[in-house]
């Protein structure tokens, strides 16, 4: 069943307050969108609501971490990431243990429109030496996610979603920190791609496989620090790279892949997800409109590799 | 140590002294905030933290934010007063190699508490550690000394309201009001007053005094320490450059380091101030 990965961290979130004392939880008046409500109701004295107040989260986070705490701070992507040079000397610089939990990714958040989509947040938060950043693809990554961060003693940046994912992973799976996923095998290429579109890229090279095309896809869920040697070894074995993200092409997974590439295995790429503001629509319209639901990636992915 | 109000006000003449020197090495820093901040830092450090090395990461400390983070050769200073600095480290200020960045880093240099130089940021952070000693009901308190030029930043004022809501009377902020910033006399550039007013009405429990005072910087700090459900801010009027005739100016000894002539000349004015 779809399901967003905001949802799975609200409820990993209360589950984790059971049995990490120190753990404590922000919100700057979104808790019912970035589900920290559920946290927010359990254990109310760990719950900071903040008001509407970004900077001042982000700071008073960063006190709280350098005093022992293990806070997790949760707004809209956007608005969080968008207070950038609070978080670079904060939390960054002050090598402060807060995870930032980032919702309302992408352009996937629908009618909102652009000023709540957040496109450009990974490419901020990568330029950050220290910063850990994870983007989880389904429900069950989501909830590993959200376990490994809590104990994970690092500035860290959780990328989750608006919208409902499905499930890519069975009951077995094992969250690697750092490791690259592999959900699908082939030779002619391989595709990374990240958070809510992954399902998309590997429905798309399974239908890629009648036009005699076979095509690896990885799930990077951790894109700081990236599996570079795993994404080398993709290159060189199928020679041709796709990227898929709902997030700009300017460095983001596209970004980040382009950049080992061009220094360990310069491969001709594609890198597909946005380039332009977003815009209002419905979820579905917007990935038709930006190419980025499956009948797009595979008329990129296609013409990529024919061209 | 001898801890008398002569003797204190003896001690910050001293680091005024090691201020100079430090700048002069460095080559480059901020002279007028730091001579204007040290007499604040010498009654806060020396009679209510009581920094020592052994207390310096204790996880129970009272701690101190300096957010107008380019007042740290003060800082350093003082820190060095209490043996946390072998003292003839001071003079590494801002090269490369040395632990004592141009502003302050807690990852270079732990004691410093938090990264700031990032003007308006520091309340926030001490906001979160009187928070975190809140909820564990610890006993510590938690400084925090501004700039007035970085009381104009917006997150400045996020904290200023958010502060008093979550009735932080563990928190004592300490305004280093020296009436200066780059570009010319703050008053000029963008006024805060009237402040006291402002602040009384964001329900801070607001004292005002003379920062070089030191009689009362310390009966502020003292009545600061009330748990009244209010955190606590005392604007301490002060001279930017303070102890050096020369530099006791608004805007001219900012941002730029003595030479060698200047040097001399202010250490032979604060030598005359030890006599």
């Amino acid at each position: 069943m779809a399901k967003a990965t905001r949802v799975s961290f609200g409820e990993e979130l209360v589950e984790l307050g059971a049995t990490h004392p120190e753990l404590v939880v922000f919100d700057a008046d979104l808790s019912k969108s970035t589900q920290s409500q559920h946290f927010a109701a359990k254990y109310p004295e760990r719950f900071f609501e903040m008001g509407i107040q970004e900077h001042n989260m982000i700071g008073a986070a960063a006190g709280m971490a350098l005093s022992g705490k293990k806070p997790f701070i949760c707004s809209f992507s956007t608005f969080v990431v968008g207070r950038f040079e609070v978080i670079r000397m904060s939390i960054g610089y002050s090598e402060a243990n807060v995870t930032v939990v980032g919702t309302h990714c992408g352009v996937a958040i629908g009618e909102d429109g652009y000023s709540q989509m957040a496109l450009e947040d990974i490419a901020l938060m990568r330029t950050l030496p220290n910063m850990t950043i994870i983007q989880p693809a389904d429900d069950r990554e989501a909830k590993a996610a959200v376990r490994f961060l809590a104990d994970h003693q690092n500035p860290a940046f959780l990328r989750l979603t608006r919208q409902g994912l499905e499930d890519l992973h069975g009951d077995d799976y094992e969250f690697r920190f750092g490791k690259a996923d592999l959900l699908r095998d082939g030779s002619d290429a391989v595709i990374f791609a990240t958070g809510g579109v992954v399902y998309n890229a590997l429905k798309a090279a399974e239908e890629l496989e009648s036009e005699g095309l076979s095509i690896r896809v990885v799930n990077i869920h951790t894109i700081a620090p990236l599996d570079a040697d795993f994404v080398v070894q993709c290159a060189k074995e199928t020679g041709r790279v796709i990227t898929v993200e709902d997030h700009s092409i300017v460095g983001g997974l596209g970004g980040a892949v382009a950049e080992v590439l061009g220094e360990r295995q310069p491969t001709l790429m594609k890198r597909i997800g946005m380039t332009e503001y977003g815009r209002s629509g419905t979820p579905e319209d917007l990935y038709v409109h930006f190419g980025l639901d499956r009948e797009g990636v595979k008329r990129q992915v296609a013409a990529f590799l024919k061209g | 140590m001898d801890l008398t109000i002569p003797a204190l006000q003896r001690s910050a003449n001293e680091m005024r002294i090691d201020i100079i020197r430090m700048l002069h090495a460095a080559g480059s820093g901020h002279p007028g905030g730091s001579l204007s901040l040290i007499d604040i830092l010498t009654v806060v450090f020396l009679r209510y933290i009581k920094r020592t090395k052994e207390n310096a990461l204790d996880p129970d400390r009272h701690r101190l934010v300096l957010s107008k983070g380019h007042g740290v050769p003060a800082l350093y200073a003082v820190l060095a007063r209490c043996g946390v600095i072998p003292h003839e480290d001071l003079i590494t200020l801002r090269q490369v190699g040395s632990y004592l960045q141009g502003h302050p880093h807690n990852g270079s240099f732990a004691p410093v508490e938090a990264s700031t130089g990032s003007l308006g940021q520091g309340l926030s952070m001490a906001q979160g550690m009187a928070m975190a000693a809140k909820l564990d009901k610890k006993p510590y308190k938690v400084y925090c000394v501004m700039g007035d030029g970085e009381t104009q930043e917006g997150q400045a004022w996020e904290a200023l309201l958010s502060a008093p809501h979550h009735k932080l009377d563990n928190l004592i902020v300490i305004l280093d009001y020296n009436k200066g910033q780059i570009d010319g006399p703050t008053n000029e550039i963008l006024n805060l007053e009237p402040l006291g007013d402002k602040l009384r009405a964001f329900n801070w429990d607001v004292q005002e005094i003379d920062g070089h005072d030191l009689a009362a910087i310390d009966a502020a700090v003292a009545r600061a320490q009330a748990e009244n459900g209010q955190p606590h801010f005392i604007i301490a009027n002060t001279i930017k450059g303070k102890g050096v005739s020369f530099m006791e100016h608004p805007t001219e000894w900012h941002g730029k380091a003595p030479n060698a002539a200047e040097t001399e000349a202010a250490i032979k004015e604060l030598e005359a101030l030890l006599n």
